[in-house]
């Protein structure tokens, strides 16, 4: 065990900041979900690209810097400590990339990933649809291959497609065995949102704006390179992916360590003798840094060859209801002005805390809900048996 | 930056369970409840042996010389079998307070002993509780007053014996006079680096127990029917059990990181070992809690042996500073003094 920084961690760190401080925007960008702010997030992630900084623990040779996790953690905490812009490619450089690194053939891996770390692809997710949730292996989209065998022919609909109002592509798992049930005969597949065939409907969010789409899928022809990973393994390749998700890309702990750090300056800023809320806020504080500690100690053992499995689910529970918590802490300390919307005259720090607050609502939801992650935690990591 | 233990630490910690597994079964912890001694001193030698009693005094005085990282494991082991020997102050706090704020002589008379086995060593400090653990078998007692260290002879003191919750405990209030001739030193620095350590390991016996609790209730809940189904199969049960693994699960590293700062001699140890144990403390309350529920009226008869770790942990989750304690002292390092 040595929790001090090697002076090779020391210099990337150093090389990190330099950089951002340098290049991250003054002034923050539009909101992502708008087609204005979609946009300056894209020049932005190729402005990082540039720099080689979108893709770290990416090989060099698709754009990143083979960074190990304990770098990748590194220039999380940096890029928090920047305030620079959310990550629009989210979906494809944390969740997607790894995993064609992990299947992918070399010619999916030359033509996806730089054009993934550079941006010119920003990618959609479609996992779920409107009778596959929580029950993902209820997936009814199909793909059937043309009489050629050269395309996939995909009729089916899919939703809750984060950065799917404008993303370019969209990976998701689609039936190709009509006779197979449940987790057999799906198979993994990539599609460009511009095919003829395939139309997106923007869903306005809680917190009002398009962070999801509806993706309907009316016999649009993909081509058969596109399909990831074996034919009718798609959910073997989805659980490797949200295995990622899940565990540690999601998440870096550097954002709540950042949000709790806020949240003890907001704290002293409002002069508060409330000694619950003093308490919720230490809460907050020593939460965020047990999370960044677990999440050091998983990366060190995967560095030395070991694997997570379903203890990612236990990380997605920790950080959702962290995230949640601190937000709820927040808006307590506004008191009144804890309602006003970002734009308010009188909204606390541009109001972050309540567009934040609307944010981590969806944290226990998505990528498998939190009822979910428990059952996994019961079923696979302590052995319960399957419920009925 | 490596945040995982050595392969020699992880087999030390195998080597110290598979002692524990045979020395140190449910049924002679609970014999010992009615013991009015309630110590095995087979036992403490067995672990003196292997080099745990004396981990942290220095190979000069007869120990291994080794640091609180590799000791937490071995620790959460004890735990893990509800160890009812002193061992957290005997061999977690006593070793490093005689060497750092102890006169040579005492340090030279003693470490020695300690490391053999051959002495008991019980502390009271005043964050270490108001009552004293094991002063019956002490052979020697380190005492705070004020910021003053003093060494007593067992016939120097006077002890009240306390009925703890844990039948396991033993606890006494003591009452005793300060002077010349026993004090050792002045020296506030190690008191607080000595009362650091005893939390530290009462934080790393109260995971072990805590992981032990959610094993032996896991494997209850795979067994049990009702309705013709294992109760583990029932979602409410499901989610009882996770909550409560959730806790341990992230007390660990909080836990493993206190150590660091303390064998480290880090700024930031008061701060670390206080995160540990009000995790610790949380997460030893929350298994205790989920354990009874699932077990139903069965973990709640004298019989079963569920309470043989859940009143332990009560009793170590109370001592050393509580969770509102080390949470305050997280706070003030956070956001300064109370309003």
């Amino acid at each position: 065990m040595d929790l001090t920084y090697t002076a090779d961690e020391e210099a990337f760190r150093a090389e990190a900041r330099a950089w951002l401080e340098a290049h991250v925007p003054a002034e923050p960008l539009a909101s992502f979900d708008t087609a204005e702010g979609f946009e300056q997030h894209r020049a932005w992630e190729a402005t990082l690209y540039g720099g080689r900084w979108s893709a770290v623990s990416w090989p060099v040779e698709y754009g990143g810097r083979g960074a190990d996790y304990i770098k990748w953690l590194i220039f999380e905490e940096e890029y928090y400590r920047a305030r620079a812009p959310g990550r629009v490619n989210q979906n494809g450089i944390f969740l997607l990339g790894p995993t064609i690194i992990e299947v992918g053939t070399p010619e999916q891996k030359a033509r996806f990933l730089p054009r993934m770390a550079s941006s010119q692809d920003i990618w959609s997710q479609g996992w779920s649809e409107p009778n596959a949730g929580s029950d993902l292996a209820g997936i009814r989209s199909r793909a059937a291959l043309s009489d050629d065998g050269a395309e996939w022919v995909i009729t089916g609909q899919k939703t809750w497609c984060s950065r799917g109002a404008f993303a370019d592509w969209l990976f998701g798992i689609f039936r190709t065995d009509p006779g197979a049930e449940r987790h057999r005969g799906l198979t993994f597949i990539l599609a460009p949102l511009d095919t003829p065939g395939i139309t997106v409907r923007p869903i306005p969010q809680l917190d009002g704006e398009t962070g999801f789409a509806e993706v309907f899928f009316d016999e649009a022809r993909v081509s058969v390179d596109n399909t990831l990973g074996d034919v009718n393994r798609g959910w073997q390749v989805a659980m490797a992916a949200a295995g990622f998700e899940r565990g540690v890309s999601l998440r870096s702990p550097a954002r709540f360590t950042e949000t709790a750090g806020r949240l003890a300056e907001l704290y002293r800023r409002t002069g508060s003798s409330d000694r619950r809320l003093r308490d919720q806020v230490t809460s907050a504080w020593m939460d965020a840094e047990g999370y960044r500690l677990h999440t050091y100690m998983t990366v060190s053992r995967m560095i030395e060859g070991d694997t997570i499995g379903a203890e990612a689910s236990l990380n997605k529970i920790f950080w959702s209801e962290m995230d949640l918590r601190m937000h709820e802490t927040a808006l307590r300390l506004l008191g009144g002005k804890g309602e006003l919307m970002p734009g308010a005259p009188d909204a606390v720090d541009a109001g972050d805390w309540m567009d934040g607050y609307l944010f981590s609502l969806s944290g226990p939801i998505y990528a498998g809900t939190n009822e979910i992650q428990r059952n996994i935690i019961a079923d696979r990591v302590l052995k319960l048996p399957r419920g009925a | 930056m490596r945040f995982v233990f050595t392969e020699d630490q992880r087999l030390l910690q195998d080597a110290v369970r598979d002692l524990l597994s045979k020395e140190c079964p449910p049924g002679e912890v609970r014999s010992l409840w009615d013991d009015p001694v309630g110590r095995s001193r087979a036992r403490w030698s067995a672990l003196a042996e292997m080099g745990v009693i004396g981990l942290l005094v220095d190979a000069d005085h007869g120990g291994l010389g080794m640091d609180e990282v590799d000791l937490v494991l071995l620790l959460e082991e004890t735990g893990r079998v509800a160890l009812p020997e002193p061992i957290v102050e005997s061999a977690a706090v006593a070793p490093r307070l005689l060497a750092d704020a102890a006169p040579a002589e005492v340090a030279d008379a003693w470490l020695p002993r300690i490391a053999a086995g051959e002495a008991f060593v019980a502390v009271g400090l005043e964050r270490s509780g108001p009552y004293v653990a094991d002063a019956h078998l002490a052979d020697l007692l380190l005492l705070q007053h004020g910021d003053e260290l003093h060494a007593l002879d067992p016939s120097a003191v006077t002890s009240v014996r306390q009925a703890s919750v844990d039948g396991g405990r033993r606890i006494f209030s003591v009452s005793w006079t300060p002077g010349a001739a026993t004090r050792l030193s002045s020296d506030p620095a190690a008191l607080a680096a000595a009362a650091d350590r005893g939390a530290l390991a009462a934080s790393a016996q109260m995971v072990g127990i805590a992981d032990h609790m959610i094993e032996m209730t896991a494997a209850y809940a795979r067994e049990r029917e009702q309705f013709g189904k294992p109760i583990g199969s029932f979602q409410a049960v499901k989610h009882l059990m996770a909550d409560a693994l959730l806790k341990v699960d992230f007390a660990r590293p909080a836990l493993y990181r206190a150590a660091w700062s303390v064998a480290q001699r880090s700024p930031e140890r008061p701060r670390d070992v206080s995160m540990a144990k009000a995790f610790a403390s949380e997460a030893v309350n929350q298994a205790a809690r989920a354990s009874l529920q699932v077990h139903g009226a069965i973990g709640y008869t004298w019989e079963h042996d569920l309470q043989l770790w859940m009143k332990k942990g009560w009793a170590l989750a109370a001592t050393w500073g509580d969770a509102a304690w080390h949470r305050e002292r997280v706070a003030s390092w956070l956001l300064g003094p109370p309003a």
